[in-house]
């Protein structure tokens, strides 16, 4: 059994103009320790997946389909006294822009254990002792007193960590990260990706992380889940992703991406067009329209099936992979990372 | 912080002799009755409005005048013949030209009720406005939302003389449809505090249902605002109860504005509406003192009002500027 398993998940929002399928059947899991990475541009649905595992999509107009198994319990059927419990707890989340994820009233202490007495029964001094211990293993120097500050007087990549250490004050066995690094620059993006990684290894928890730039999950993911308008188009391991993969928009995702290590600059290619509406998206593969190797076939939905020859890489492209190879060389130069001499 | 105190008090300081100069300006620029001739009476003959305006200092230039009322307020000397027109300062406002008592006595003999008025109104509209607004905010597009804002934009349109005086024909004990609550004059037969209060009752409603209905409707589209905000979400999956997101963490920020109007409009409410509301039902406050001054030409006495309100509105407004300081961690003062 996985630590998550999500199946099948639909999350459908209810408009003016008409239903929105933001999530339209999307399956994945992630097992302890592991870090798993969902790829794709923004409004694909990625952040409305994740946090419709927390229950925090609920609403009058959302309609959720499918099954979020936590250790085998169903998130989709649980109330939202149980989501609650969860939050924070077993599952906790961090966002996109730190500069406004904090409150600005109140000091970051008392914010650190108001998180830690949603779920436990602690002193206000053990409470803080805890909160203290947070900041310092996130590296934020001089925590102890740092707790009486408020978030304006943090950096963006401090507040950041003070948001990463709120999340962990519960021992939580599931991290989210929504876009952790996007409102950084560069060398503090690498910082925070870097702690991460630590902490995962220091406390064992199971990381999704969700970005828009396969060069965020690269060094970090296992697994990664490329996702384009509400669905998942390809799933497969870090290797298999970047050294064979099988879904054309995932090439146009790695052709998208800068290459120091290349040896002749070349310039960046692009996905053409923009992404569909998700109001009415297109009838069968989602990504026809801005396909450059569409055929008849593509109308009709393709599975989401194991196709390149290994039982756990998956896509959703009818193209034979055989063709796949060839099709994706561009200019002489193969999309991806060439594969390391052994 | 002390600095910022200080230069804002030094600005208060200022702003009360040009409000006085204001006063000055208008009560002699533009025509009104002769203070003189309405003491002297009916049919007093021209020695006795002549004698009464010397005594009143009245045919002194008008610079000399304004000069003597500004040593009055604001010093303890002796000059333009301060000492044999009022007496010396400094809170001297002088005496009413119409029943020659001093214009501070009677202030502070009517202030009472206007206090009682005006503290009462403000509890009320709290009362009223703020789980209005909440509530609304929370259970956005529900029938009750619907109903309160559709409610409150009737109150906010309703002038408060007719609201008044519709209450009254309503709900007063002695005239009213249903005999509720106590009428007109029954502030003067009050004797205990209790008493006091609840011939307020009426008043209180009345004065506080435009205030409640703005203060509703703000905290609503304020409190929206807020919980659209990337902090509200963080605080749900930190796992805090949703009452407490929404009080701790979605009012907690709503609210700093309301604060800042909450001075500004009692301040106002001595200037506009509780002279109406004391009007309407016969409450011997400063508000309806102000209104028998004007049509008696009493200058001390309007002056003196005036700048009593005056006053309030800037204390009102610096306690709120310093309020805020505490309220709002980021705004800081120099």
């Amino acid at each position: 059994m996985s630590l998550l398993e999500v199946q099948d998940l639909k999350v459908h929002f209810h408009t003016e103009d008409g239903v929105v399928k933001a999530v339209d059947g999307a399956s994945f899991s992630v097992e302890e320790g592991q870090t798993l990475g969902i790829v794709g541009e923004s409004g694909c649905g990625k952040s409305v997946a994740n946090m419709t595992i927390l229950g925090l999509t609920r609403s009058p107009v959302t309609s959720i389909e499918g099954r979020i198994l936590l250790e085998g319990r169903d998130l989709n059927e649980a109330s939202a006294d149980e989501l609650q419990s969860i939050r924070g707890q077993d599952i906790a989340m961090i966002f996109q822009d730190p500069l406004t994820s904090l409150h600005p009233f109140y000091k970051i202490g008392k914010q650190l254990t108001e998180a830690i007495h949603a779920h436990q029964d602690m002193s206000k001094q053990a409470a803080r002792d805890r909160a203290a211990e947070l900041l310092g293993l996130v590296g934020i120097p001089d925590a102890k007193n740092r707790l009486n500050d408020y978030p304006h007087e943090f950096s963006g990549g401090m507040r950041q960590r003070v948001m990463i250490a709120m999340a962990l004050v519960n021992d939580p066995r599931i991290l989210i990260a929504d876009e952790p690094t996007t409102a950084l620059d560069v060398t503090i993006q690498a910082q925070i990706l870097r702690l991460i990684q630590r902490l995962q290894d220091q406390l064992g928890m199971a990381v999704i992380l969700i970005t828009h730039d396969l060069g965020v999950v690269a060094d970090v993911a296992d697994y990664i889940n490329v996702m384009y308008a509400g669905r998942i188009v390809e799933a497969g391991t870090l290797d298999e992703i970047f050294y064979d993969p099988q879904h054309p928009y995932t090439w146009g995702l790695l052709g998208s991406l800068a290459r120091p290590d290349r040896p002749r600059a070349h310039r960046l290619s692009q996905i053409q067009g923009q992404p569909p509406s998700l109001l009415a998206p297109p009838q069968g593969c989602h990504f026809r329209p801005r396909c450059p190797h569409e055929f008849d076939r593509c109308k009709q939905t393709p599975g989401l099936d194991p196709r390149s020859g290994t039982r756990e890489h998956l896509d959703r492209c009818w193209l034979p992979p055989e063709r796949k190879r060839t099709l994706r060389v561009i200019q002489g130069d193969q999309i991806g990372l060439e594969v390391p001499a052994a | 912080m002390l600095r910022y105190i200080v230069r804002r008090v030094l600005w208060g300081v200022a702003l009360l002799f040009l409000v006085s100069a204001v006063i000055f300006l208008i009560f002699y620029v533009f025509p009104s009755a002769d203070p003189a001739k309405l003491r002297a009476g009916r049919q007093a003959n021209p020695q006795l409005i002549e004698q009464i305006r010397d005594q009143l200092g009245l045919s002194d230039p008008y610079l000399e005048q304004f000069a003597r009322y500004m040593t009055q307020v604001f010093t303890p000397f002796d000059w333009f013949g301060a000492a044999a027109h009022g007496g010396t300062g400094p809170l001297n406002f002088g005496r009413s030209f119409q029943s020659n008592t001093p214009v501070s006595e009677i202030i502070y003999e009517r202030l009472p009720a206007t206090a009682l008025l005006v503290a009462g109104a403000v509890v009320f509209w709290l009362l009223m406005g703020l789980p209005v607004g909440i509530i609304s905010a929370v259970k956005r597009r529900s029938a009750l939302d619907r109903t309160t804002m559709v409610t409150s934009l009737a109150l906010i349109s309703a002038p408060v003389f007719w609201l008044g005086l519709v209450a009254l024909y309503l709900f007063a004990s002695d005239v009213g449809l249903i005999h509720v609550f106590p009428g007109i004059g029954s502030y003067l037969d009050a004797d205990s505090f209790w008493a006091k209060c609840w011939s307020l009752f009426l008043p209180w409603l009345v004065l506080a249902a435009a205030t409640a209905a703005i203060y509703a409707r703000y905290l609503r589209s304020s409190l929206i605002d807020v919980m659209s905000e990337d902090y509200i979400r963080t605080a749900r999956a930190k796992g805090v109860s949703e009452g407490n997101v929404i009080m701790r963490h979605g009012v907690r920020s709503a609210i700093t504005p309301i604060v800042t109007l909450l001075g500004l409009d009692v301040g106002l409410l001595l200037a506009g509406n509780a002279i109406l509301t004391e009007s309407v039902f016969n409450i011997p406050g400063v508000g309806r003192e102000i209104v028998v001054a004007i049509n008696r030409s009493d200058l001390p006495l309007i002056q003196g009002i005036v700048l009593f309100g005056a006053f309030f509105i800037v204390t009102f407004n610096l306690i709120v500027d310093i309020a805020y300081a505490y309220l709002d961690p980021r705004v800081r003062y120099r």
